[in-house]
């Protein structure tokens, strides 16, 4: 039975991992990760850890792949189209060498790796572990890691705590946006070009809607070219009271 | 199953993640690419673990999973800065790392 669920859960982790190197979209690749990381919880609760498993499918298969999911959704596929690959494999003839070269590269790794650790001599690599005899507070449990985390590996957790929030922080200064505060000042000065008229602003109080329409007018046109002509008509006070707003909007 | 079968199965992860993250070219997939290998490392870990009946091997996988959120969080801010710059997402193109 442990056979049969390890060879399902292999090749279930193996063909998320091909699927994640090989498809185009990366929506897709996102969802071949999705089924690596649970076939790959599926091989830690064969291995006895109970707790790792189900962080792995909480928070690595959940939360994380949520996340990346948005970023997917917001960014697109730009750039992987098919067609756009084609012509960049016409034109590039370069690349498909490099890419063939660099999967040797990772098949000399394979080889490599499986040496290092099947070839290692450890005697215990081919049995099937330490002895293991269940109960509730026995190797892989949550009172198990529990333990171990507040006592011997305090600091690491501490640590990792300090790093997360680091990285929370890092993430909101990167993604936000750029001159935020900036933009959010601009539009009261340009809303005074598009505010009906005869709405109770200073000027059109001080001075009568007429002057301030018609000064509005000349604002828009050119304020050098118009600003001489209805002056005259009013009192000096009023309109140099009156002008500093409508100015501000002008411009 | 003995221990050697899934250090194979993780030689393999990590290996595949490995010519991912050398011959992808959209980040976002380079990232993902990223997460296998650690996945890989994960797994010989608790693999290694079982081995010894010791618990050592699984406070580390909980810490390397902290450190690849935590990678993922600035990965992906990253990757939203690029694209709110109008960048192109290509790993090939992005060749200079100044303002």
């Amino acid at each position: 039975m442990s056979a049969l669920l390890f060879f399902i859960a292999a090749a279930g982790a193996i063909s998320g991992a091909v699927g994640v190197v090989v498809l185009r979209d990366p929506f897709y690749c996102v969802l071949a990760l999705v089924t690596h990381l649970l076939s790959l919880a599926l091989l830690f609760l064969l291995l006895r850890a109970e707790f790792v498993a189900a962080v792995q499918v909480v928070v690595y298969a959940g939360a994380v792949m949520v996340l990346y999911v948005f970023v997917v959704a917001y960014v697109g596929d730009s750039g992987s189209s098919l067609g756009e690959r084609l012509r960049q494999g016409v034109t590039q003839s370069g690349g498909s060498r490099l890419r063939l070269g660099s999967a040797l590269l990772g098949g000399a790794l394979l080889v490599e790796l499986l040496i290092a650790l099947l070839g290692s001599g450890l005697k215990a690599i081919g049995e099937y572990g330490a002895s293991y005899s269940p109960g509730p507070r026995t190797y892989g449990t949550p009172a198990y890691i529990g333990n171990l985390l507040l006592t011997r590996f305090l600091l690491a957790f501490e640590t990792a705590s300090f790093l997360l929030l680091i990285a929370a922080v890092g993430a909101v200064v990167l993604a936000r946006r750029r001159g935020g505060l900036g933009e959010e000042r601009e539009p009261p000065a340009s809303l005074g070009l598009t505010r009906p008229r005869g709405t109770g602003t200073m000027a059109e109080g001080v001075t009568g809607l007429e002057f301030a329409v018609s000064h509005d007018r000349g604002a828009k046109n050119g304020e050098r070219d118009a600003q001489p002509e209805p002056e005259p008509a009013t009192v000096g006070g009023g309109s140099s009271r009156g002008d500093a707003p409508e100015q501000e909007g002008g411009w | 199953m003995s221990i050697a079968w899934y250090l194979a199965v993780s030689a393999i992860v990590f290996a595949l993640g490995a010519i991912g993250v050398m011959t992808r070219r959209n980040p976002l997939v380079v990232l993902l690419c990223l997460e296998l290998m650690l996945n890989g490392a994960n797994l010989a870990l608790i693999a290694f673990a079982r081995m010894w009946g010791n618990g050592d091997g699984q406070i580390l996988v909980l810490i390397v999973m902290t450190v690849a959120a935590c990678e993922v969080c600035i990965g992906l801010g990253m990757i939203v800065a690029i694209y709110r710059r109008d960048l192109p997402l290509d790993v090939d193109e992005l060749r200079e790392l100044q303002g």
